[in-house]
């Protein structure tokens, strides 16, 4: 099993027979790379989310959606995008001007720059780096920074009180989050995310399976990782932040235009990276199950197991983008002591019992999982 | 590894290139207008707002932050112990690395439980102050 590249090495091996091509020195590969990576993928992302998601509302709720942009109004996010681009740019003259322009920079850089490190296929880790998943937690967490900034510059006091939700809310569920990935890393013993794929296996031959089953603990885990991904993205049941009914729009209430655009795609980016973070550390990542592409009948070329490595990770993380949608019209919002109590004494106590259970288990398993202590039980 | 930080470095780079390519086409295609009367005024429901948002705001938030960096803190200090946990399983002084994650577990258990006692927990700390009473409409 061949280490997992990253995808500057990649494009730089694919390029090595061609003229020009070939005289690119790495750092320039690692540019093209992350180019391609946030204008390719994040960006058409976070702008199609916002189509995707109002369709699937209106499914739920049994309407017809946009369908007026393009056949089935598929187009309406570029009606989106221009009608924000020419709208009246709007800073409130009361407030911090330089915070105010500073906080979409946080926003979208918090969860830009989390794609460097999510594994979308062995050959295609934008940086495998020996400290990745905490790379990504840490560099999501800009977001809060940039919801207060945003919220005390605009002055507005709905702002404020959505904004301060926002940090006290964001801030809190990172613990729980922290410790729903400790288990994980406790299995792998690496934060590597190209090693935490790797090792989760396809489930024939040495009955390495995904971690979501490694042992009963993990599954709940997964859950508590599910849940605070949700509160980190300021999703539904936790979007207090903005709740409309009590805080007109929340943080984002001065916000218009392209900047509250911003804001938006920030955060639908962030529900794609919360949704690529489980599928690695819980889903297998780019593993099929049951199915090796790595080690083919035949080997296979680079570009078509990069393809089908893609395409299992954005097939697996875009089901989750999909129930966190659907869980929108789904639950009710919560209550702001509630959504605390939830975060303090429901999730840190259990994922802390999650973590020594983990523990626990590897330590009188000898690290086996679930699935092979089943396969020697029955003699498999 | 020797590509890494240069690649995020890249990330970094062009993510916060985003932010103002976006404003810079928008302040290209929109049409540039004076802010008319009051339209500069902070929104509050169409009313002129009173005061300033700008006001010393309640320490529940300040417990909240303290609670989380002793969280957070020992959160950095469990990771590389989780990260060794594995191949001291595998070279079979396991019980040792265990000992340690339970005493960190442990610890911030014990502080969680300080806090849950305390009721720093709690997000309405008790209504304090003289019973408002009904109004009666005359």
């Amino acid at each position: 099993m061949n280490q997992s590249a990253a995808f500057a090495h990649t494009l730089q091996s694919w390029t090595s027979q061609l003229p020009i091509l070939s005289a690119f020195p790495l750092w320039a590969w690692a540019a093209i790379s992350a180019l391609g990576v946030i204008f390719l993928l994040a960006l058409p992302f976070g702008g199609l989310a916002t189509y995707v998601e109002r369709k699937i509302a209106a499914d739920i709720q049994d309407r017809i959606g946009p369908n007026r942009v393009g056949p089935i109004g598929i187009f309406q996010f570029a009606a989106d995008a221009v009608k924000m681009l020419a709208k009246e740019d709007f800073v409130p003259p009361g407030g911090d001007r330089f915070l105010f322009n500073l906080a979409p920079l946080f926003v979208v850089v918090g969860a830009l720059a989390a794609f460097a490190a999510l594994p979308l296929g062995k050959h295609l880790v934008g940086a495998d780096l020996n400290i990745g998943i905490f790379y990504i937690i840490s560099v999501t967490t800009l977001i809060a920074p940039g919801l207060l900034l945003g919220s005390w510059g605009s002055q507005n006091k709905w702002s404020l009180l959505g904004g301060l939700r926002a940090a006290a809310q964001i801030v809190s569920y990172e613990i729980p989050v922290a410790l729903a990935i400790l288990p994980v890393i406790l299995i792998s013993g690496t934060l590597q995310v190209g090693s935490i794929v790797e090792q989760q296996g396809w489930g024939v031959g040495d009955y390495h399976f995904w971690n979501i089953i490694h042992n009963p603990f993990t599954i709940i885990s997964f859950f508590l990782l599910f849940i605070g991904g949700l509160a980190e993205t300021n999703r539904i049941p936790f979007d207090l932040p903005e709740a409309e009914s009590e805080l007109v729009s929340g943080f984002n209430t001065e916000f218009s235009g392209m900047r509250f655009g911003l804001y938006a795609l920030g955060e639908f980016v962030d529900v794609f990276v919360m949704s690529a973070v489980l599928t690695t550390v819980y889903l297998g990542g780019w593993q099929l199950p049951f199915f090796n592409i790595d080690q083919w009948v035949i080997p296979l070329p680079t570009g078509i197991v990069a393809l089908v490595h893609f395409t299992v990770f954005m097939t697996k993380t875009l089901l989750l983008v999909f129930v966190v949608m659907w869980l929108r019209w789904t639950l009710p919002r919560l209550r702001v002591d509630q959504l605390m109590g939830l975060c303090w004494k429901g999730m840190v106590p259990l994922a802390l019992i999650n973590v020594t259970g983990t523990a626990l288990w590897m330590w009188i398993f000898k690290g086996q999982s679930l699935m092979q202590l089943l396969a020697k039980a029955f003699g498999g | 590894m020797e590509t890494g930080f240069i690649t995020v470095f890249w990330y970094f780079v062009i993510a916060a290139m985003v932010v103002p390519l976006m404003l810079g086409v928008g302040w290209l295609l929109r049409p540039k207008a004076k802010y008319v009367g009051k339209e500069g005024l902070a929104y509050e429901c169409g009313e002129d707002p009173v005061g300033s948002p700008w006001i010393k705001f309640n320490i529940r938030f300040y417990v909240i932050a303290i609670v989380f960096i002793i969280f957070d803190v020992e959160l950095v200090a469990i990771y590389p112990v989780a990260t060794m946990f594995k191949s001291a399983v595998l070279a079979g002084n396991g019980g040792l690395i265990f000992a340690e994650i339970f005493l960190f577990v442990g610890l911030l258990v014990a502080g969680l439980m300080y806090c849950w006692v305390r009721g720093d927990l709690e997000w309405v700390k008790g209504i304090s102050g003289p019973k408002r009473k009904e109004k009666v409409n005359a």
